[in-house]
């Protein structure tokens, strides 16, 4: 027989000690459960019987032999071990109970912590007191009968719910039977035009006049479109075929010939185009906010269409950008 | 003629008891003079004097059926003298059973309520959940909102039946308990010599 071994019927947990002890270190029991008093006076029990007897498992370490003076002998070891055992637990209760006051009371002075503990065992002692009034009282009002419960006529408190429809509830659950459908993967395999369909778009519009709004040429294609468009823009600027020019950001963008045409790009049997801009316009080629040097940040005066076409986004930044002020402000 | 004109009640205390009576044998939990005196639409103070008439004839002794002042209110309960009867017809499931771990909280609760779980198991070295689930079950305690702050437990506090299973006629009615004097002292000392002997 070993501490282990003790066999327990405690409130929270009936069977052998180790198989507690190895339920609260895999926390499937809380210690806080365990009535480690309980446990002690089992124990000691188990000790005062004149003989152990024959262990459950039947593997005891006590030899069948001289039973007397092997039991001194076990019950030191038995009482060392469950005494390292009980301790061990009694501080994991102590623990899981008191949590955060471990660190307030290791902060007091021991004579503050002996205050402290006795205020709380009279305090205990003053509840004990309280329990034993109430069993007794109990006790005395056992022949007091009453009716209990909700009276038979008492209104009932009624349930106000919306009136409902039950053809409604039935074409809900028919809408949630119905099989879902077909995933679309139309996403994952875009279709784009290739760059250089508007390579050639735009170099065409540049043969015939020598500058267009951008918008005005790809503002009714798809998004996608669109994008693949600008591409092709930057693709020109690039090779110097062309000059951008954008009045302020968000604003629509100009496309025009370059004022100092690239020799190399001009496409051949052209003349390259006059150093002079178009006037009609009024704004000079290579403005301000020409794209090769990026402007100053300044706020758009109103909201206008994105170069490519978002311009729902532009709204919302202006909206943004306009209740942050009115926050800040 | 001069004198006003002395009304003459057309409804006397005798009537009023009967109505209350009736009242108290519909209503199945304590009825407070105010909810009486709604029901009757009469004075509280009328109301008081009937039920007084009431307590004499509904008393021990008089009537299979005796009034009680409880839980705060009025209410009908058998006679003391026919509870064997009374205990053969039913069983008094609210408080069979009832262990100590769950007087102690009981108790907890019902001088320091409301509070809540960790509170009682801060007194009692013992976690309390069982315990607590328990009187829930049989309707001693409910749940009367959470401590301030973020993750607040619920606490508890006792109900009216609490105090119509105990006899008690409010929640002041429980005993004080008296300081302990001596014992805490003897206790504080004891911790003292020993905190000292440690530290020495």
């Amino acid at each position: 027989m070993s501490a282990h071994e003790l066999e327990l019927d405690l409130d929270a947990f009936e069977g052998p000690f180790d198989l507690l002890l190895t339920l609260v270190l895999r926390e499937e029991l809380e210690p806080g459960e365990v009535d480690v008093a309980a446990i002690v006076v089992a124990f000691v029990e188990r000790l005062s019987r004149p003989c152990p007897a024959a262990p459950p498992a039947g593997q005891s370490p006590v030899p069948a032999t001289p039973q007397e003076r092997e039991r001194d002998e076990w019950d030191l070891d038995v009482c060392g071990e469950f005494l390292v055992l009980i301790s061990a637990l009694l501080e994991l209760k102590a623990r899981a109970l008191f949590p955060d006051e471990e660190a307030e009371l290791a902060e007091l002075e021991p004579e503050e912590a002996a205050e402290e503990l006795a205020r709380r065992l009279a305090e205990y002692r003053r509840m004990k007191e309280g329990a034993a009034w109430l069993s007794e009282r109990l006790g005395a009002e056992r022949d007091r009968f009453f009716r209990v419960g909700p009276a038979p006529l008492a209104p009932q408190p009624q349930r106000t719910l919306e009136p409902q429809d039950p053809e409604r509830l039935g074409a809900v659950l028919r809408a949630l039977a119905e099989p879902p459908s077909q995933l679309s993967l139309a996403h994952m395999s875009l279709r784009l035009p290739p760059v250089s369909r508007f390579l050639e778009r735009f170099r065409a519009v540049l043969r015939r006049r020598t500058r267009f709004d951008l918008d005005a040429e790809i503002g009714d294609l798809p998004r996608m479109e669109q994008a693949v468009a600008f591409l092709a823009l930057l693709e020109l600027r690039k090779t110097g075929e062309i000059a951008l020019d954008q009045p302020a950001p968000f604003a629509p963008i100009r496309v025009s010939r370059p004022a100092r045409p690239w020799p190399a790009a001009a496409p051949a049997g052209q003349s390259p185009a006059p150093p002079k801009p178009d006037s009609a316009g009024g704004a000079p080629a290579g403005g301000p906010y020409s794209h090769t040097d990026p402007p100053a940040y300044a706020p758009p005066a109103a909201p206008q269409k994105h170069a490519d076409g978002d311009e729902q986004e532009t709204h919302l930044a202006n909206e943004r950008s306009a209740e942050w002020t009115v926050r800040s402000a | 003629m001069d004198r006003p004109l002395r009304l003459i009640t057309t409804n006397p205390v005798d009537q009023l008891a009967r109505t209350l009576e009736a009242l108290l044998v519909v209503a199945s939990a304590p009825l407070s003079v105010k909810e009486l005196a709604q029901a009757a639409d009469d004075d509280p103070e009328r109301i008081e004097t009937a039920l007084g008439l009431l307590s004499d004839r509904y008393r021990e002794g008089r009537s299979g059926i005796v009034l009680e002042r409880v839980a705060g209110g009025y209410a009908f309960r058998a006679s003391r003298e026919a509870a064997v009867a009374c205990g053969r017809l039913f069983e008094r499931p609210v408080e069979r059973g009832l262990s100590q771990a769950a007087m102690e909280t009981l108790a907890i609760v019902a001088y320091l309520g409301p509070c809540s779980r960790p509170e009682i198991a801060r007194i009692r070295g013992v976690a309390a959940d069982s315990a607590v689930a328990g009187l829930l079950e049989r309707g001693l305690i409910a749940e009367a909102g959470r401590d301030d702050g973020p993750g607040g437990a619920v606490r508890y506090r006792t109900t009216a039946l609490f105090e119509r299973v105990f006899g008690l006629e409010s929640a002041s009615a429980l005993p004080r308990l008296d300081d302990l004097g001596e014992t805490a002292a003897e206790i504080r000392e004891r911790l003292h010599s020993v905190a000292v002997g440690k530290t020495a």
